[in-house]
């Protein structure tokens, strides 16, 4: 086709028009009417949907929750929550453009987070770059918070965290049975991603601490389907303590391994026990006595006024979505960072995006499921990890012994 | 990595136990590179989508942990189905790529990768299965325990290797088969249907897939982005042994599994995949060196 100048001038002046519209949106949409709009990028399908899905009904639960007693009010005025979804597909390419979408095309002001620290972090330079305020629940790596970035807040506690309460229990009990805690030996297992690295540095870091010799510190591939050389060396050397960290994959091939390798050590903790689902899989016996951590459990006392406890928010939640027999913490996080934001709006008393940041950096509230209190960085200091250990079939919390439901069962004595 | 060492020389038995487990680890990948072996040597096809359809025939036993059957229920239904399968793929998409370039091929069944993957994802979902055989296990002496379904399974996959190799042998197709590989061109002008040939190698190497994948979801975990593990392999122990072969595939499966075993023991787990890739390698500059050796001769 040849373009001719007539061409162009209709060309020019359908971009004008489309750019026009575009500008008009943008003024509007971060509140509608009486209802402002939070926009999230979530994985929706691929390979992080279970836990999109949870974060997102977390977000819906809360968002629903929230308009259902009065919503939110801002200069008077009382307004409703309503949040904007685009699946990402659980692929960071895509989340970093969804984000550029909602912010540009959308005109949302007022971002939740993503699901999984990979997401975040691609999301997370886009809002900084826009300065839109971000209040996430699903990306705990600790590289989030080293970037000085200053527009993102995470409910969560971050991934070195997820393991260390694990050392200071095992120090505790040293102590309770006449020993050192530095003579207790550790061995480790952590999969070779950043996640799984930033939980094996809290490790480090705690061992180090109390001066505990590490004896076995494996780095699994990726690609690793086989725990059994690592699990080999564990066995000859019979540590105190035997810490994993590998995703669900590396959940379950741990939990059925130790059983095979008849593994006896006295205390096992690994992460994503329940994301595995390791009780059902291999049933209470083999599984009994490993510790599992969680950002949450139904049966802490934590407790706020828009969600009550957290056992009332556990069966709300069940009773709003009756095909979940466990509320998954994804979903509980999630909740709290919607409850973070209606706060923050309360507080700054505008839609103003700097006056939400400086609101946002400010908060300090008790929810249903913990404190929250941001550091510098963005991180929440005030809500710690919970340690969950199997004790028949069962997950029961036994660490901080603060809010323990059930005492710790020391050695663990599995029926292999 | 001296520690290691040392452990190992103070209890030798830790030695045995992990050639044991490395043997057990090993006949799996045999079996996944033997499959792998037939479809490059005969149709000079790379199928990236081995890993997927181990994967595949896993999901084919939890289906049936599922309906309340054994895991081991699936084995012949796996070998089946699959086999079914792999003619469909055949006839859909490997035949329109077969007698093009590499590239072609390597994309048709990289595609074909992601379709299973994500087609899996899509059923059951992105977490990790397992069927379990719950088939006990037994000690052997102190420290040894051996599971019996890793036993099972290196039986199972001894024999299946077996039969194919006999199948390859005296079979009216088998020799077909070896015909096709040797030469194609040379088979058409003696009768020989090529395309029924390839396509039942295709369609054997996803059988052979499917039932190792009804082993692997029994001893380790499944879930529909770990076929890639499989096909890593396969490939490395393929190019090791060398085409055309195949007893040499199934010897460096074995092999590969106990080096990947020992390796991850000695120098931690974080360098047991490096380890295999370093002796793929060195056998290649082996191979390298002997073959320049051989020239030289000619001259």
């Amino acid at each position: 086709m040849i373009i001719t100048r007539k061409h162009l001038r209709t060309m020019t002046a359908a971009v004008a028009g489309v750019a026009a519209l575009g500008m008009a949106a943008t003024a509007q949409a971060k509140v509608e009417g009486d209802t402002i709009i939070l926009g999230a990028a979530i994985s929706l399908t691929g390979k992080y949907a279970t836990n999109g899905v949870h974060a997102q009904k977390g977000y819906d639960f809360a968002v629903d929750k929230i308009n259902e007693t009065g919503g939110v009010t801002v200069d008077g005025k009382s307004y409703k929550l309503k949040v904007v979804y685009y699946d990402d597909e659980s692929t960071p390419a895509r989340g970093a453009e969804l984000a550029e979408r909602l912010i540009n095309q959308d005109g949302v002001k007022f971002m939740l987070g993503p699901y999984s620290s990979g997401l975040t972090k691609a999301i997370a330079p886009v809002t900084e770059k826009y300065k839109i305020p971000m209040v996430e629940a699903e990306g705990a790596s600790r590289s989030l918070f080293t970037q000085g970035y200053k527009y993102m807040f995470a409910v969560l506690s971050t991934s070195e965290q997820y393991l260390a309460s694990a050392i200071e229990l095992a120090a505790e009990v040293a102590e309770k049975q006449g020993k050192k805690a530095s003579d207790v030996t550790i061995a480790m297992a952590f999969e070779n991603d950043p996640f799984s690295l930033d939980v094996r540095a809290g490790v480090v870091d705690d061992a180090e601490k109390f001066g505990m010799k590490i004896v076995v510190d494996d780095k699994l591939p990726r690609d690793l389907s086989d725990m059994t050389s690592t699990l080999t060396k564990v066995k000859a050397l019979k540590p105190d303590l035997l810490v994993i960290s590998g995703h669900s994959k590396g959940a379950a091939t741990a939990a059925r391994q130790i059983q095979e390798l008849k593994i006896d050590v006295p205390m096992v903790a690994m992460t994503h026990c329940e994301a595995a689902d390791i009780t059902a899989k291999f049933g209470a016996g083999p599984t009994e006595g490993i510790l599992c951590p969680t950002q949450w459990s139904e049966t802490l006392a934590y407790k706020d006024d828009l969600m009550g406890t957290a056992a009332q928010y556990n069966s709300d939640f069940q009773k709003a979505y009756p095909e979940y027999s466990t509320v998954p913490y994804q979903t509980a996080m999630a909740s709290m960072a919607v409850q973070v934001w209606a706060d923050a709006f309360e507080r700054a008393n505008s839609f103003d995006t700097e006056l939400l940041r400086d609101a946002l950096a400010d908060t300090e509230m008790q929810t249903f499921a913990g404190s929250v209190k941001f550091s510098e960085a963005g991180n929440n200091i005030a809500k710690p990890m919970v340690l969950r250990q199997i004790q028949d079939g069962e997950y029961l919390v036994v660490a901080p012994t603060k809010w323990a439901a059930a005492e710790l069962r020391y050695p663990r004595q599995p029926e292999y | 990595m001296i520690d290691n060492l040392l452990l190992l020389t103070q209890v030798p038995i830790l030695g045995v136990d992990l050639v044991i487990q490395g043997l057990f680890i090993g006949a799996i990948f045999a079996l996944v590179a033997y499959g792998l072996a037939l479809v490059w040597g005969v149709m000079n096809v790379k199928n990236l989508a081995q890993g997927d359809m181990v994967i595949l025939g896993g999901y084919i036993s939890y289906q049936a942990t599922l309906w309340g059957y054994h895991p081991i229920v699936a084995l012949p239904v796996a070998i089946v189905v699959m086999f079914m399968l792999g003619w469909l793929i055949y006839a859909v998409i490997i035949r329109r790529v077969v007698d093009r370039d590499m590239f072609t091929s390597l994309l048709a069944t990289f595609g074909l990768s992601l379709l299973i993957q994500q087609i899996l994802n899509l059923i059951y979902g992105p977490e990790v299965k397992v069927a379990d055989a719950g088939f006990g296990d037994f000690e052997l002496g102190t420290f040894i325990v051996i599971q019996n379904v890793r036993l099972y399974s290196l039986l199972m996959a001894a024999a299946l290797a077996l039969a194919i190799v006999i199948f390859m042998k005296k079979s009216r197709m088998g020799q077909a088969i070896r015909a096709t590989a040797q030469d194609a061109r040379a088979a058409r002008v003696l009768g020989i249907d090529t395309d029924q040939v390839y396509a039942f190698t295709y369609a054997l190497n996803a059988a052979i897939c499917g039932a190792a994948g009804v082993l692997v979801a029994m001893i380790w975990v499944i879930q529909p982005y770990y076929g890639i593990v499989y096909s890593i392999r396969a490939f490395i122990i393929v190019t090791a042994a060398g085409l055309g072969n195949l007893p040499g595939v199934i010897l460096t499966g074995f092999g590969l599994g106990v080096w990947e075993n020992v390796a991850g023991f000695v120098f931690g787990a974080e360098f047991a995949v490096a380890a295999v890739v370093l002796m793929l390698v060195a056998v290649l500059m082996y191979r390298l060196v002997q073959l320049y050796r051989v020239r030289q001769v000619v001259r």
